[in-house]
């Protein structure tokens, strides 16, 4: 009874959340309602048991995720009446590929109910400890029988750093002052204050 | 569980490189650019040792479950020994002529031969691949590094362009990919490409015919066949030269082979069912290469279908899905990574008279009169490259043919030997420019690598370094090739014989 609650009141949510972040008319609202339905989505993942990926949603989407949309969409200087243009003119594209994909799930469901879709049967190499926490179990696939997988996956971020600096660093010299913290910090008040007496009329030489 | 002693043991030479690619990361960090040559001969030593590392595994032919690591997860046999010793070989040449090219715009980078080795340590992961995920890590390692590679020359838009395209492209042909490889898990229930081989022995659900459309269709543009290379001319085209002479060889090895592992080892009890995409595509890229090269004016446009065109004949030696087949794939890729290779540094080596890369067909012309000996190596690989019988290309399309008409493929065979005549027109078309055409007057000081704004001594250097690759890559597709035709057909036969093993 309280799962069947929970699970309306998540769902709900997640649904209206994930409407206003598309329909609200102030970019900010709209990653704001993004979290929210983040946020809505973990506690659904809660109820079918997989604790995991909900601490993931909360974690790297909320945590990291919707706070770099917020940046860009703060610190970048996108025109959103432009883009709503662009949206109201592919509105109709956009349906006709969203009733392509609903026709598509209907008839992949429709023929699995009626039992022309046969999937594989698991081989069970990956089969979950018995009585142990599904984030026990994801830690025993990934550092165990994975792990040369994520060490493997490990190395693909770390071109794509690479990438990412060759790319974009430029190394400045450009002959504009630049700020040497160190020196300013260690800089003595005694070397950079000269007290003068100037005689009247004839100013001071520095 | 797995043994993991065992299992470190096997990927020592992914090892050696992935710890050489972290401590030259380090140095580069701190010596900046001016380490970049330094970075550049360890980064080739660490290929060098790799390849040492890999070669018994070649030459004693090893296979079989003690050659299986993590739990199926990795399999170091000898065809992946085989295109490791290919891509290794290809990514030392392609560390070898970049510096200079490089160094003339000033954009030669520490990071140019970190890349190279990350790229070619994932492609040492892709064709050893015995699990999908595997195949999608090594092969991601590998495309990011290329990505990057494709637009080094940051200063130059056609660079940036090439990049952009090739990342585009590479993340929809990975997208398609990702999708059939769900699809297989879905229907097979596992993604080991021994299981779904299993699940696959008593027939192929239409669900898992989506799936192994989709992944041939990925791997398709990975390797640039047919219906999906509309990127390749673009992307060698931009490309700095170096490193299209890198996409040309080793990440082509490396597709092909992982293409034939997947075909043969996940979906070998299917064969029917892939075979003909696999000759379809053949004989697309055949004509398609053929023909599209034939309006070319830049060269490495030009050698870019040529390229396509040599993946058609590829895939016919995969279309047999024999041992023999395979075995005659692989040897066609051993005869064609020098072949390329020696191409594209010939191309390197053209210089205008400001020491400015010359790229157009017509840069060529009189060739043989101002650089004889440029004009013969570049004749014998293009004769090579057309297939013209005392050249050693010529063996790689015999046997290939051999083997489609062995395992009962005439047609395809027939085909590929009437189309394989099309693409000869361009390539004599190129030796009748450099040595029958009067040279252009714009371009009569077609001058020496050593030449340019470069210092005397390093331009010595990489003159002799790309003298070196010219003439090696020469000689091996020469006629004097045919001498190693019975050591290279037992090492390739022995290879294929281990791919099919699990048969």
């Amino acid at each position: 009874m309280i799962q069947a609650f929970a699970f309306y009141l998540f769902a709900a949510l997640v649904i209206a959340s994930g409407a206003l972040t598309v329909l609200a008319r102030n970019p900010v609202h709209s990653v704001l309602w993004l979290i929210v339905a983040f946020f809505n989505g973990a506690g659904l993942m809660v109820l079918v048991g997989a604790e995991f990926i909900a601490m993931l949603l909360v974690i790297v989407y909320v945590g990291a995720v919707a706070v770099l949309f917020l940046f860009v969409v703060m610190m970048l200087d996108i025109d959103f009446a432009e883009l709503r243009a662009g949206f109201i003119r592919n509105f109709p594209l956009g349906i006709a590929i969203a009733a392509v994909l609903l026709a598509e799930l209907v008839l992949g469901i429709g023929a699995y109910r009626a039992g022309a879709i046969g999937l594989g049967t698991p081989m069970g190499d990956a089969a979950p400890l018995l009585g142990e926490s599904n984030i026990e179990n994801i830690g025993a696939l990934l550092y165990g029988r994975y792990l040369f997988l994520f060490e493997c996956a490990g190395l693909i971020l770390l071109v794509a750093m690479i990438g990412a600096i060759v790319l974009t660093h430029r190394e400045r010299k450009s002959p504009r002052a630049q700020q040497n913290i160190a020196r300013q910090i260690a800089r003595n008040p005694n070397e950079a204050t000269v007290n003068a007496r100037p005689e009247v009329g004839r100013g001071i030489e520095l | 569980m797995i043994d993991y002693e065992t299992s470190l043991r096997l990927i020592a030479p992914e090892i050696l490189l992935a710890v050489s690619g972290l401590v030259l990361l380090l140095v580069a960090a701190w010596g900046g650019d001016r380490a970049a040559r330094a970075v550049s001969i360890a980064a080739a030593v660490a290929l060098g040792t790799a390849f040492f590392l890999v070669m018994p595994s070649v030459d004693g032919g090893l296979s079989g479950p003690d050659r299986i690591a993590f739990a199926g997860l990795f399999r170091a046999d000898a065809f992946a020994g085989f295109a490791k010793l290919m891509i290794f070989a290809a990514s030392i040449a392609a560390l070898m002529v970049a510096p200079s090219f490089l160094e003339r715009t000033g954009s030669m980078r520490a990071e140019y031969p970190i890349l190279v080795l990350f790229s070619a340590l994932g492609m040492a992961i892709m064709v050893s691949a015995g699990d999908l995920m595997t195949l999608y890590i090594g092969l991601e390692l590998q495309s990011l590094s290329a990505y990057v590679l494709a637009a080094f020359l940051r200063t130059d838009g056609r660079s940036a362009e090439a990049g952009l395209k090739y990342f585009v492209l590479g993340a929809l042909a990975s997208g398609i990919l990702l999708f059939g490889m769900s699809l297989t898990y879905g229907f097979a229930g596992t993604t080991s490409l021994a299981g779904i081989r299993v699940s696959m022995v008593d027939g192929l659900s239409t669900g898992a015919m989506f799936g192994l459309v989709f992944v041939l269709a990925g791997l398709a543009f990975k390797i640039s066949a047919v219906p999906f290379h509309m990127w390749t001319p673009d992307v060698y085209e931009g490309a700095p030269t170096p490193v299209t002479a890198f996409f040309a060889s080793a990440p082509k090895v490396a597709a092909v082979a992982l293409t034939a592992r997947v075909a043969i080892e996940a979906f070998g009890s299917q064969a029917d069912a892939w075979r003909q995409i696999v000759v379809f595509a053949a004989l697309a890229s055949i004509i398609v290469g053929a023909l599209g090269a034939i309006g070319q004016t830049n060269i490495k446009r030009l050698l870019a279908y040529s390229s396509i065109n040599n993946v058609g004949f590829i895939l016919i030696g995969l279309a047999c899905a024999t041992a023999s087949g395979t075995s005659a794939m692989l040897v066609y890729l051993a005869i064609y990574v020098p072949m390329t290779l020696a191409g594209f540094v010939a191309v390197l080596m053209l210089r205008d008279a400001n020491g400015d890369p010359a790229e157009r067909v017509t840069d060529l012309s009189g060739l043989s009169r101002i650089r004889p000996a440029l004009a013969w190596c570049l004749m014998i690989v293009m004769f090579s490259l057309a297939g013209i019988p005392p050249m050693f290309g010529f063996w790689g399309k015999f046997v290939v043919f051999r083997a489609a008409v062995e395992a009962d493929l005439l047609v395809l065979a027939a085909l590929g030997v009437a189309t394989s005549v099309i693409g000869a027109f361009y390539y004599i078309k190129i030796v009748k420019v450099m040595f029958f055409d009067e040279p252009a007057p714009g371009t009569a000081a077609v001058t020496g690598a050593g030449t340019g704004t470069n210092t005397g001594a390093i331009a010595m250097r990489d003159g002799r370094a790309h003298w070196a690759l010219l003439v090696i890559g020469t000689l091996l597709v020469s006629p004097f090739g045919f001498l190693a035709t019975g050591w290279l057909g037992n090492l390739a036969d022995r290879a294929a014989a281990s791919l099919f093993l699990v048969a």
